[in-house]
């Protein structure tokens, strides 16, 4: 059972790892707004590329 | 009467292409339809760049549809380098980047579609939209796009955009919010790993386990629970900290005691290798109060975000008259004795005298005047005005901080200082509750003294821990973000909980008269005399900005009939040719020398004044046919919302800046018992009334001008109506987006309900703490029981708080 000293410690440490990354995500503003990116994904893009309307006849951008 | 001057004239055939309302035929359309300029233009714009894919997202995701209102701003201002300095960061590689607010954002598909932004004007690199905040983070490269450029673009596409103010204040607050989140995930991490600890010990505790795991398990416990008790709950402990130092009792108080203690004794016992650690409870203890604590103050920060958000819907933006040009700047950059371009429904910006042209200039929100001040040259008008007829030229005498109303709002700052606080319900109890609990946890020691101070003073640890207030400390946050949450989906934002409980307080009620009793505006109220004469009236009115035309064209329709000829007196009326007969509509003086006015008419016009409506005479053909009573209706529900009102236990009063006959008269037409009627009334009248009333009991008061800010602020609640001005909504507690009084009834038994809640779950959990205290005390609950019995209490509290009834009942 003395694995146990070893294990216990590894446990910790990859627990706080995760404890990190969401302490990292929060800092930098990821949780700020839970709702939009939800909606997002919904509208992703498919349809057609998107015309500039003051510049009817140049090219508009590739759809992303 | 009034009914059938109200009647749709034309029954609906279609719905609009744009936003599904009805639309009415007009005969000439044969392709889409659409019931306004605003859904055409936004439609158009939308098929001409290949973003009709919005109809079928907007389908998909079964959002709401809403008619398009561009408001065809120019935005040079968004330019200005005044503002780029104020508003936008620069990003190292010499981009911009600001936030703006935009209205009408509701859906995915809006997301959808604001965030095409980027496509269709080139050098906007980003553009992000935060929906819960209608605010669009956008990114752009000042040497190929225009500030202006997406300003004008989001504007053709329906969602007018505002700078937003106060950006620092609210970079402040996400940074308290993200802080708020971050102790709040570790605090769950903690309570999540000091519970499997927990775990092995009881079990190690009945079936037998090596002393030597005994001792690591429970070292393990004391380090995860090292940050949580003393980083997350740091915000407990600074609150208890103030709470001594203020002397005021407050909620953080027992449960920095209870945490501060039992984390002591159990690195104590940690270190001694035995006695009880109570980390598991301790852990759950903070990680559940800070969930109550977040989400407080998520549902309250809606609140904030909502006001501000209204805020920044004022333009803040002056027309600058330069020889010929006309440009458009942020107010604070107009120079003392500018010239000021102010078209019709824009806001004035500064304090000045008209140099050019005549209007009508709604003072309403400066000084509780339901009727429209006519100005023309060297008349003077006042920053926070609305001009609602004819273009103007104004002279800027003072601007920025000297006009009248930055002086209202610098008023209304003083006097928000000299409220006196409330002291919520949880936090006069918690005073009490520490007393108790030392006490308590005191006798036990001294009690058990007998039997070895190492059981007395487990014992009294024990108690300490159990007694620590999980449910007191959850009961209120809870219930008061339930409720502000509920209120705020029913358009009522709410400031924070403590305006919630002393709303729950009967007391005098006062409102302001203008735009809260009545609705702000001129319409129709009375009409007598021949029907045909609505016809005629009409089309005579109908090339008229004055707001008497207006009212007058709304109620009676668009006529069939089309004028000739037209002649408007300033300030008196207009005379026409209709259909080859001559018509004229005005004052009583004014048709009277161009027609003649029979005694009949002429008593009703009489009888019109003297409601203090304003009357115009209509005469066909040098004969007067009919007199139509002008004036600012009492809101419909006004009656019912006020009766209500009395219901509930309170006094009600009305407050206003008009004048005093017609204070009087809509007072005794609304018919409830009014406890003081006042007219006539200035800010600091008003701020005085309402401060000597505070002094012996609740004052809540209902209003929306700039004029009743300070008493806004020095009441116990304040609370805004819709279309309020911005210093009145900064003011208030309480503001309510939806038109109409029924909101403020809901307030008013949303927090009756609140109120019972409240004290439900104080009940509840004061029961459970007395009874599990003395459990400790005897000895009979253990750190196990203590571990199962804290979050089934809380849980008992959080459900009955999250069901409860408030801003969920229909009220009249």
């Amino acid at each position: 059972m003395t694995i146990l000293y070893v294990l216990i410690p590894l446990a910790l440490l990859s627990g706080a790892s995760f404890v990190i990354a969401f302490l990292w995500a929060a800092r930098s503003g990821q949780m700020d707004d839970l709702e939009t990116p939800a909606l997002r994904i919904l509208c992703d893009d498919d349809g057609p590329p998107v015309r500039s309307p003051s510049h009817d006849s140049t090219p508009g951008p590739p759809p992303r | 009467m009034l009914a059938d001057v109200l009647a749709p004239l034309e029954t609906a055939v279609g719905v609009c292409a744009h936003c599904g309302q009805p639309v009415r035929a007009d005969g000439l359309d044969t392709g889409p339809r659409f019931c306004c300029a605003g859904c055409r233009t936004v439609y158009s714009i939308l098929h001409g760049s290949g973003l009709s894919a919005y109809y079928d997202k907007r389908e998909a995701v079964g959002a709401e549809k809403r008619a398009a209102a561009p408001s065809g701003r120019g935005y040079e201002s968004l330019d200005a380098p005044e503002f780029q300095a104020l508003h936008a960061t620069a990003l190292p590689d010499g981009r911009l980047r600001t936030e703006l607010f935009l209205e009408n954002v509701h859906c995915a598909a809006c997301v959808w579609l604001v965030e095409k932004v980027g496509d269709l004007v080139p050098g906007v690199t980003e553009a992000r939209l935060d929906l819960p905040r209608a605010t669009l983070r956008i990114t752009w490269n000042p040497l190929e796009a225009k500030l202006s450029a997406v300003g004008r673009t989001l504007d053709s596409l329906g969602y007018p955009s505002h700078p937003l103010a106060g950006l620092d204040r609210s970079a402040v607050r996400r940074k308290e919010d993200r802080a708020l989140l971050m102790k709040l995930g570790v605090a769950g991490a903690a309570a999540g790993n000091a519970m499997l600890f927990a775990a092995a010990l009881y079990s190690g505790a009945f079936s037998g386990m090596d002393p030597e795991y005994v001792s690591l398990f429970r070292i393990g416990s004391a380090v995860v629970a090292i940050p949580s008790v003393f980083w997350c709950a740091s915000v407990f402990h600074r609150g208890a900290l103030s709470a001594i130092r203020t002397r005021t009792p407050h909620m953080d108080l027992p449960v920095s005691i209870g945490v501060l203690v039992g984390t002591a004794s159990g690195l104590f016992h940690t270190w001694r290798g035995e006695g009880e650690i109570f980390f598991d409870t301790l852990t759950m203890l903070v990680f559940l109060l800070l969930v109550g604590r977040f989400l407080q103050q998520r549902e309250q920060r809606r609140a904030d975000g909502a006001s501000e958000f209204l805020q920044a819907l004022t333009p803040k933006t002056a027309r600058l008259v330069e020889g010929t040009d006309v440009r458009e700047v942020p107010v604070d950059a107009v120079p003392r004795g500018a010239l000021v371009e102010i078209r019709s429904g824009d806001h004035v910006p500064v304090d000045g005298t008209v140099v050019e042209g005549t209007s009508s200039v709604d003072v309403s929100l400066l000084t509780g005047e339901s009727l429209p001040a006519e100005v023309g040259p060297n008349a003077s008008v006042h920053a926070g005005c609305v001009n609602v007829s004819g273009r103007i030229v104004v002279r800027a005498d003072r601007t920025g901080v000297e006009t009248r109303l930055s002086r209202l709002v610098e008023a209304m700052r003083e006097a928000a200082g000299r409220r006196a606080p409330v002291v919520v319900l949880a936090n006069r109890l918690a005073g009490y509750f520490v007393v108790i609990v030392l006490v308590a946890a005191a006798l036990t020691a001294l009690v058990l003294w007998h039997r070895g101070p190492e059981v007395a003073l487990s014992r009294a640890v024990a108690l300490l821990v159990v007694t620590c207030p999980c449910a007191l400390g959850l009961a209120t946050p809870l219930a008061v973000s339930a409720a502000l949450g509920r209120a705020a989906r029913r358009g009522i934002m709410i400031k924070g909980g403590t305006a919630l409980e002393a709303l729950a307080r009967p007391g005098l009620v006062v409102f302001d008269k203008t735009g809260t009793l009545t609705e702000g505006k001129l319409s129709v109220v009375r009409f007598a005399g021949s029907e045909d004469a609505k016809a005629f009236a009409s089309a005579a009115e109908a090339g008229s900005a004055h707001p008497i035309a207006r009212a007058l064209v709304a109620a009676f329709g668009k006529s069939a009939l089309t004028a000739e000829s037209t002649k408007e007196t300033f300030g008196h009326g207009v005379a026409a040719v209709v259909g080859g007969k001559a018509v004229v509509a005005g004052s009583v003086p004014f048709v009277e020398s161009r027609a003649t006015l029979s005694d009949a008419l002429r008593k009703d016009a009489e009888a019109v004044a003297a409601e203090a409506l304003t009357p115009v005479v209509v005469a066909v053909d040098g004969e007067a046919l009919a007199v139509v009573g002008i004036g600012d209706r009492i809101r419909p529900d006004a009656r019912a919302s006020l009766e209500a009102l009395a219901a509930l236990g309170h006094r009600l009063a009305v407050l206003s800046g008009d004048q005093p006959k017609v204070v009087g008269l809509v007072a005794a037409q609304i018919g409830v018992p009014f406890e003081t009627v006042i007219g006539g009334a200035s800010p600091e009248e008003k701020v005085r009334f309402v401060e000597a009333r505070a002094a012996v009991g609740p004052v809540f008061m209902v209003g929306d001008g700039v004029n009743d800010a300070s008493a806004l602020s020095v009441a116990t609640v304040g609370i805004a109506v819709r279309g309020g001005a911005e210093a009145s909504l900064a003011a208030s507690d309480v503001f309510c987006t939806e038109g109409g009084l029924r909101p403020v009834v809901e307030v008013f038994d949303g927090a009756r309900e609140t109120r019972r809640l409240i004290r439900s779950g104080l009940a509840r959990s004061l029961v459970y703490n007395l009874a599990v205290g003395a459990l400790a005390a005897t000895g009979i609950v253990g750190p196990l029981a203590a571990a199962v019995l804290m979050p089934v209490s809380s849980i008992s509290v959080v459900t009955s708080s999250y069901r409860g009834r408030s801003f969920r009942r229909n009220t009249p």
